[in-house]
């Protein structure tokens, strides 16, 4: 159900540009339907309490690498699942009214579908790898889905840059990923869950962490990978409606909740996430009270909204569980429908500049209805949502088991922030009289405030029947993250408490700040780091340094002299194969001496000569002669040991050889300049160096057997299976075939390139004349 | 190389180190032989009629260019690997027939004699390649 779901999704992205050459203007609302049935279907499911009892898909895909494509549908899973398919709904709906007439149209749809199959790939996976490969597949069509405006080059330049965040990020995640599979013996998330204890003690947990985190932090826009995520509104504003409230970016949320249970409540993590997240949450919150666009105003709370999540998870109490869900659905539902509301209004008034916007509930008075629930969810007022939200989160935040003081007041400070934000986007704008309006100004067509009125009224309805979700939707996924049964209730009201007073000062607060908006404006100009120390800055200096620094060490290291090659392999060789062999403390033995006749002793002498020849020649020719001598001398070796075939092969070569390399020499100068000393003496080191390894391995490789020898099979089965007496030949043309196809493939490629690189340098050089 | 004596031997030297190799091939399967050693002693056989009578005169005795010789040797190689897949057996697999002939008596024949061809045929291509690009490579001869 759950794979022939996500198929479907992904089978719709190819298929959505045809259907909307069919359908033209009716494409978003007749595509919104699988989604919107996809949601109702998982609503149908926790509703009838089936969510612990829907069981888990898996199918073998590469099962020698444990890529199993298995899907867990758990309380976490599914909620996630709800808001993807939900808002992908209404976004598909609300696309096609915002976006009508564009002439990528079709486009849109197949990325927005790639981009919700692979979220749904992601929340739904119960294997490891199989949620990265959708991890990566949403950076790809996030980057499509930012890049879309194609022609511009703020669009690209945004859509690469998260895409380099991201998946950077994701690179060290896929790193973290593999330690945690070596610490836990798999990558089933449900196996990983029931060892915690013994990853969370093993030695790899640290470093499995830091990665896992890092990835996490860059999905999910995280201090100091934040500056990603406000350019990414460079996309249409249906895009940024779905980016910010249901998809990428929580998708390390989603990563942190999911594996909690697993890396969760030791010191590390908590001190970690909490410190990104409370960091993340005042500097979201701070910046965004500082902007005057739309789209910015609400992709940097975003940011904090993000920030206060992480936090939550990293508190790690049951409470801060139920706060961090709760908040989710909050944020999704309100950003989702101030996100659209700031399109429309773009796409209507034709400015994003608040400072110019005024009176608009008169001329869309359903758009303000949407802004206005959304925004009053966001300040967290009664009885919508956002106040249940806000309530959990600073009981919470007191309950903190460490430095809750510290968090409270921030959080505090953020909220109030959040508040001032929430007045300047959702209110602010639709107040004041008829005659402010910008001219021209209407109510967009209904696919464009209808979702975001569902969205807020949505707000509303859970905040005045909290247990609608309380039960059935939100327990499941707190019961994920703990990994144990929690029953969680929600109420409007609390009576007279703390956190009401809490509540009701940060409210104080929060109008005061917007009322100070304007002056603060300026104190913020003064009070900024500078231009260049700030993370988009050092980024786009990182990126623009990227080719030089390419270009540099590609130019060291591929010199395009076969010498560097040589020394920078061999030295390496030296250094990897020394330190094996000095960890292995087996020293090769050399016993055996009785046995070599003089006539072999002979012939080693002479070899050895014919090296000093190679050594101390003055000419070419002389040292290819000595050469010569070694390789027949080896050949005589052969034939010692009765291997006929290799005795007449390696004569062979010799012979070849050695005319090859005089035809060659033919053309070299001759030695007029021998090299300098110290390059002659280095040159000797890591010859003697290398040379050495080498005749250590193979004598301590002669005493090792780390698998019963085929010889035996081969010389037995030579006659009787490959009809012939030369176990030699029989091993290269019969049971070996496919080896000496691949060697004589390897010589032949080899043989055109020699052809090539000799005939094609005259002709540069007739061109240089 | 402007040697009589060695323009002389060398005509009548590399028909029968031709045939030799040959004979290295055929053999190859029970006794040392086979298609890399037989076309190694192919290769040189030329070789020593290139430097002998200069290249031209070794091109024209192969007749074929050795490039087409690599071509020609790698499909035919790769093409015995072929029957097998048409019975229902793994690439490459062995296959063999043993024909009885008159005078002969049973002779076995079978896809990796046809495979030692190929190498026979790619291994004389791809060293002659190397050997005609280099002697023909055009540069004043430094001193």
């Amino acid at each position: 159900m759950i794979l022939s779901g996500i198929l479907t999704v992904f089978l719709l992205a190819a298929l959505a540009p045809l259907l909307h050459r069919v359908l033209r203007n009716k494409t978003g609302i007749v595509l919104a339907i699988l989604p919107a049935g996809f949601s109702v279907w998982i609503v149908w499911a926790m509703v009838g309490g089936a969510s612990d009892a829907l069981p888990l898909e898996s199918w073998e895909w590469v099962p020698s690498l444990g890529f199993v494509l298995s899907f867990r549908p758990d309380g976490l899973s599914l909620l996630f699942a709800l808001l993807i398919s939900g808002i992908g709904a209404i976004v598909l709906v609300y696309g096609g009214g915002y976006l009508k007439g564009h002439r990528d149209l079709g486009r849109f749809y197949a990325f927005l579908f790639l981009f919700m199959g692979s979220m749904l790939g992601v929340v739904l996976s119960d294997n490891l790898l199989v949620l990265f490969v959708f991890w990566e597949l949403t950076g790809v069509a996030s980057y499509l889905l930012i890049g879309y405006y194609h022609e511009k080059e703020e669009s690209r330049k945004s859509a690469l840059q998260a895409l380099l965040i991201t998946g950077a990020g994701g690179l060290t995640l896929l790193g973290g990923i593999i330690l945690l599979s070596i610490a836990g013996g798999g990558f089933s998330i449900t196996d990983l869950v029931s060892k915690a204890g013994d990853i969370r003690s093993h030695a790899l947990y640290l470093p499995a962490l830091l990665l896992i985190l890092i990835g996490a932090f860059t999905k999910s826009a995280q201090v100091p990978f934040h500056f990603w995520l406000p350019g990414a509104m460079a996309a249409p504003a249906p895009v940024s409606a779905y980016l910010h409230s249901a998809t990428m970016v929580k998708a390390g949320v989603f990563l942190l909740a999911r594996l909690t249970p697993v890396l969760g409540y030791t010191a590390e993590w908590h001190y970690l996430v909490t410190l990104a997240g409370a960091a993340t949450m005042i500097v979201g919150a701070v910046i965004a009270y500082t902007q005057t666009d739309l789209k910015r105003l609400l992709a940097f709370s975003t940011v904090s909204a993000l920030g206060t999540l992480v936090m939550l998870l990293g508190i790690g109490t049951e409470l801060a569980a139920k706060a961090a869900m709760v908040f989710l659905v909050v944020h999704s539902l309100y950003k989702g429908a101030l996100f659209m509301v700031a399109g429309s209004i773009d796409h209507e008034a034709g400015t994003r500049d608040v400072r110019s916007l005024r009176g608009l509930i008169h001329v869309m008075p359903m758009t303000g209805i949407a802004a206005g629930l959304a925004a009053l969810s966001m300040t967290g007022f009664p009885p919508l949502l956002g106040f249940i939200s806000k309530e959990l989160m600073y009981e919470a935040k007191m309950q903190a088991p460490d430095a809750s003081l510290l968090i409270l007041t921030l959080g505090v400070a953020a909220n109030a922030l959040t508040i001032a934000v929430a007045l300047m986007v959702g209110i602010r704008p639709f107040l004041g009289k008829a005659d402010q309006v910008p001219a021209g100004t209407h109510e967009g067509y209904p696919s464009l405030w209808a979702g975001p009125l569902f969205m807020g009224f949505a707000g509303l309805l859970f905040g005045l029947f909290p247990d609608l979700i309380a039960g059935p939707v939100l327990s499941p996924a707190v019961a994920a993250i703990r990994a144990e049964h929690v029953a969680l209730e929600l109420h409007l009201w609390h009576g007279i408490n703390p956190v009401l007073l809490l509540s009701i000062a940060t409210v104080i607060l929060g109008v005061a700040l917007y009322a100070l908006r304007e002056k603060s404006r300026l104190l913020a100009g003064t009070w900024a780091p500078p231009q260049r120390l700030r993370p988009g800055a050092v980024y786009q200096r990182a990126v623009a340094h990227l080719p030089a620094l390419a270009a540099r060490l590609a130019g060291t290291l591929q010199s395009g002299y076969l010498r560097t090659y040589l020394v920078i392999v061999l030295s390496a060789f030296i250094v990897l194969m020394g330190t094996a062999l000095l960890r292995l403390h087996a020293w090769p033995v050399m016993d055996g001496f009785d046995d070599v006749t003089p006539f072999e002793w002979g012939l080693v002498l002479l070899m050895l000569a014919a090296i000093l020849v190679v050594l101390f020649s003055r000419t070419r020719l002389a040292a290819l002669a000595g050469l010569g001598i070694v390789g027949y001398g080896i050949a005589v070796i052969f034939i010692f040991y009765g291997a006929a075939d290799l005795a007449i092969t390696q004569i062979l070569i010799e012979t070849l050889t050695v005319i090859i390399f005089v035809l060659v020499v033919y053309h070299l100068p001759q030695f007029t300049h021998r090299s300098p000393n110290a390059t002659r003496v280095r040159d000797g080191v890591i010859a003697v160096f290398s040379g050495g390894i080498v005749t250590a391995l193979a004598l301590l490789a002669a005493d090792v057997q780390l698998f019963p020898s085929i010889a035996e099979s081969f010389a037995q089965k030579s006659l009787t299976e490959g009809f012939g007496r030369n176990v030699v030949n029989v091993i290269l043309v019969d049971f070996r075939a496919l080896d000496t196809l691949g060697e004589i493939t390897v010589l032949a490629v080899a043989a055109v390139g020699v052809f090539a690189l000799i005939r094609l340098r005259p002709l540069k050089k007739e061109e240089g004349k | 190389m402007n040697s009589v004596i060695l323009r002389i031997a060398a005509r009548h030297l590399t028909l029968m180190l031709l045939l030799a190799s040959v004979i290295l091939l055929l053999r190859g399967h029970n006794a040392p032989g086979g298609g890399f050693i037989g076309g190694l002693l192919a290769a040189s056989a030329v070789a020593l009629r290139a430097m002998a009578c200069g290249v031209d005169d070794a091109r024209r005795l192969l007749r074929f260019d050795p490039r087409t010789l690599i071509n020609g040797g790698l499909l035919v190689a790769l093409s015995s690997g072929l029957p097998a897949l048409f019975s229902d057996q793994p690439f490459m697999t062995g296959m063999w027939i043993v024909p009885e002939l008159p005078l002969i008596g049973a002779l076995p024949l079978g896809t990796p004699l046809w495979f030692d061809l190929g190498v026979y045929f790619a291994v004389i291509g791809f060293t002659l390649t190397i050997f005609f690009t280099l002697a023909e490579a055009p540069g004043e001869k430094q001193t």
